[in-house]
């Protein structure tokens, strides 16, 4: 059987957190632990006025790719609350391949 | 939205999916409502307090009834022996205290004086103003597909080559009529971003242009952009010739504002500034979408004014992928300007400020705010008696300038209201009386975007449960209003109500309104050329010469220059050398955060997990100087007031310029005087000055300031 995974389009992350709230809310996660979590990375600067600044929100062993949810036809919280629509769920073989479509600043988590 | 109630408690709240423009996305403010709502801290039922006892936690619960028994005949007491000017309602932004705190004064109360305590009326309504006398249009939004169902698949749409974010981040500031992440949206099909921004935001790293310039000086690179469309002929030439009023005059002013002596001013080089304007005045279409920094600044009708312009002589006014205005007449506003006639032509003179003030208060129907407060101070033109505090917390460091020395003035009031959902230090500090708010969870309303001013879409409110014993506001207009001008309140009911709204203008009723749950008006391109920007239907726009007013004929009338200029900011490396040797960096204050609205959520602790503490940022180079290292706490201070944060060191910000995040209580502090919730200890805005605002009564220096830094031993 295939393992599903989730696919961020990391060049479209804007930090906005929701991912993290939305899965502490689903799975009832208590304040300093997560179920995803958001890294950053940067801001420095190249040259002129390119700069680094990446935020990749990182699931962690909590993480159950909202099975319950996607039973019932849902998307994973993170996925459906995420505002910079920029993370998908699905098997790891089709999101490898959407990745490699996509190019730069993009990563797949198997958690 | 979906809000999931069991037992009497809000136990989810999840995006919809099928709405067009959020497509199921929701921010961590909405995700965490929950919290909010059954937070052990809220006030959930009316209160009263002794006024001796002002400062203190002693409060008392009451029934509605009872406090209605204290109110109403405290009003119609001071009405007769001062008359209703002797009543002053003070406005917050945002919930749904907008569009009815204006009614509770003119309709409910009967007072002209509602007053929007920031200095200058410094957030949105200046940019309203500027776009009521330039262009008299409703307000002027970047075209992100929001009336169409279908969004940007729509065969209408055209998708904006660029836009322009000029001091505006909007991913975090919710901006009044727009979703904020659609950026991201355009972003991946291609539009290209230009940041007029102090910082180096993330958004500016994946941006085409950013032009990082010294706060407050926006309205020179905006001269310096025209100068360069014009000088090198790239402006749009039908439209200006058809439709525009005052080119030559505006070419001529230009003229003083060549790409290099602007460099000099605002830090960005003379290539880039060149660069740009080429680039959107040869990109069709393109728009620009213009923040706060607009309004906080003195100079910034002239800047507003500037942007408008530019708009106008690239050709992107009211074209699909260009900018979308807004009809004369606000959606649902009809009612709102109508209570106004509650007020007799005397009283409605004796408004604050109206009369010094002409530009302002013909634009907008408030009291001057700067005015108010010296009203307060000195008694005249006569003495302010009471306040009715409407969802407003503005001794924080939310809106007022100078907190400090509002908070002296307004105990010198006899009689206070609050409405609000928690204790906040204004309320500790002033409430005899604190009326209960429900969240927008618990009370039927409608939402409409820009107020209506250009409205994308109207949506209903459903209640999903009420915790305890509150009030929305139009529930508190319409009972307070039937006690004192039950005239003007004909309504048996809020759904009554807002059918009598919506009837009219929309032929649907309220609950229709709530199975079709969202309605999104048709938007028509070019309304200029088919006579639907004015109110007589002839083609042209709404002002007094029929065009867009690159030279203003209300500006002179009123004493202000015709022509955009540019002005130093009052205290500065320029304006004030030798205070700048004492206060050696420039300070903007106010960027936002995903964590908080204003002063609000500070007590949500999901949220302030994310951000526990108030910040300032500043270039590590600078800190290295100063012995600071990151996350060290430190004193912000100037010849006005100080404020504590912890320093977040980050090379996206100028050596010579820090930023201080607002809004900063503490709730968990005590609430007692003198503490107030910790309200005096991150106070940003008291190092900002009373009145200093521009010639027409709009803008004050918020976001551009001087200030030392130094370490301190004891944080917060
Ligand atoms: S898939 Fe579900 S469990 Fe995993 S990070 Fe996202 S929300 Fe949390
Ligand atoms: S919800 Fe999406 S955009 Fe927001 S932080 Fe998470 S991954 Fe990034
Ligand atoms: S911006 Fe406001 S309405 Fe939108 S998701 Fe956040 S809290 Fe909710």
């Amino acid at each position: 059987m295939s393992r599903n995974g989730l696919l961020i389009d990391y060049q479209y992350c804007t930090g906005c957190h929701s991912c993290e709230v939305a899965c502490k809310n689903e799975h009832k996660i208590p304040r300093g632990k997560w179920g995803i979590k958001l890294t950053e990375v940067g801001p420095w600067q190249m040259e002129g006025d390119k700069w680094e600044w990446n935020y990749v929100p990182v699931p962690t062993s909590l993480c159950d790719l909202c099975e319950d949810r996607v039973k019932n036809g849902e998307k994973p919280t993170c996925v459906h609350h995420c505002l910079g629509q920029c993370m998908e769920y699905g098997p790891v073989e089709e999101l490898a391949k959407k990745m490699a479509e996509k190019g730069k600043r993009v990563v797949l988590f198997a958690p | 939205m979906k809000l999931h109630v069991k037992n009497g408690r809000l136990v989810k709240v999840e995006g919809d999916p099928d709405h067009p423009i959020s497509q199921g996305r929701l921010c961590i403010r909405c995700l965490t409502l929950p919290e909010y709502v059954h937070h052990p801290q809220r006030i959930t039922s009316p209160m009263k307090r002794a006024p001796e006892d002002r400062g203190k936690d002693k409060w008392q619960k009451i029934s509605w009834d009872e406090a209605w028994d204290i109110i109403v005949p405290k009003i119609k007491q001071l009405k007769k022996d001062h008359g209703a000017e002797s009543i002053v309602v003070f406005g917050g932004t945002g919930r749904q205290a907008c569009l009815y705190y204006y009614p509770l004064g003119f309709a409910s109360i009967g007072t002209p004086n509602v007053c929007y305590p920031l200095s200058g009326w410094s957030c949105y309504g200046p940019r309203c103003s500027i776009t009521d006398y330039i262009l008299g249009a409703g307000y002027p939004e970047i075209d992100f597909a929001g009336t169409y169902p279908d969004r940007y698949d729509n065969p209408n749409y055209v998708l904006p080559k660029w836009i322009m974010e000029w001091g505006k981040n909007p991913l975090m500031s919710n901006p009044d009529g727009f979703f904020g992440h659609s950026l991201i949206d355009l972003m991946k099909r291609g539009t290209e971003l230009i940041m007029i921004d102090p910082r180096m935001t993330w958004l500016g790293t994946r941006s085409k242009y950013v032009c990082q310039l010294r706060p407050g000086t926006d309205a020179a690179l905006a001269l310096a952009f025209i100068n360069v469309i014009i000088n090198e002929d790239l402006y749009d030439k039908d439209f200006v010739a058809n439709w525009c009023y005052g080119f030559d005059e505006l070419k001529e002013r230009v003229q003083e504002y060549p790409p290099e002596k602007v460099a000099d001013i605002t830090w960005v080089p003379a290539e880039k500034i060149r660069e740009v304007a080429r680039f959107i005045a040869t990109n069709k279409p393109g728009a620009i979408q213009w923040g706060l920094a607009v309004d906080e600044n003195p100079n910034g009708v002239q800047l507003g004014h500037a942007i408008l312009t530019l708009c106008a002589i690239t050709g992107n006014l009211d074209v699909p992928g260009g900018i979308t205005l807004g009809p004369p007449a606000a959606l649902l506003g009809k009612w709102r300007m109508e209570t106004r006639r509650n007020l007799s032509p005397e009283l409605w003179d004796k408004r604050i400020g109206a009369k010094e003030w002409p530009a302002l208060s013909t634009a907008m129907a408030t009291t001057h705010p700067d005015e108010t407060l010296d009203t307060l101070e000195t008694g005249k033109p006569y003495k302010l008696r009471m306040g009715w505090f409407n969802s407003s917390n503005f001794i924080t460091p939310t809106c007022s300038a100078q907190p400090d020395r509002w908070y002296r003035a307004l105990k010198s009031l006899e009689f206070n209201v609050v409405q609000d959902t928690f204790m906040t230090p204004t309320a500790m500090a002033f409430a005899d009386v604190f009326l209960p708010l429900p969240t927008f969870a618990e009370a039927d309303g409608v939402v409409v975007t820009h107020f209506g001013r250009n409205a994308v879409f109207l949506g209903a409110i459903n209640q999903a449960l009420r915790v305890g014993d509150t009030k929305s506001d139009i529930e508190v207009c319409i009972e307070l209003g039937k006690r004192l001008h039950p005239d003007m309140w004909p309504f048996d009911s809020v759904e009554d109500f807002f059918t009598k709204q919506l009837k009219p203008e929309l032929g649907i009723d309220f609950n229709d309104l709530r199975e079709q749950f969202v309605y999104q008006p048709k938007y028509e391109y070019r309304k200029f050329e088919s006579g639907k920007l004015r109110s007589d239907g002839e083609p042209g726009f709404n002002t007094v010469t029929g065009q867009v007013e690159l030279t203003s004929t209300l500006f002179e009338a009123w004493g202000e220059d015709a022509l955009p200029y540019y002005q130093e900011p009052p205290y500065s490396p320029v304006s004030t050398p030798e205070l700048f040797k004492e206060y050696p960096l420039v300070l903007t204050t106010g960027a936002r955060k995903f964590t908080s609205f204003h002063s609000e959520h500070r007590q949500i602790s999901t949220l302030r997990e994310i951000d526990p503490d108030p910040e300032m940022e500043i270039h590590p180079d600078t800190a290295a100087k100063l012995g600071i290292i990151n996350g060290d706490w430190v004193m912000m201070e100037n010849m006005f007031g100080k404020s504590k944060a912890r320093a977040k060191l980050t090379p996206i910000i100028h050596p010579k310029v820090v930023h201080a995040t607002h809004g900063w209580w503490f709730p968990e502090k005590p609430g007692e005087e003198p503490s107030l919730f910790g309200v005096w200890e991150a106070n940003i805005n008291t190092l900002v000055p009373h009145k200093h605002i521009g010639k027409l009564g709009f803008g004050c220096p918020m976001k551009q300031m001087i200030c030392k830094v130094y370490r301190i031993e004891e944080g917060i």
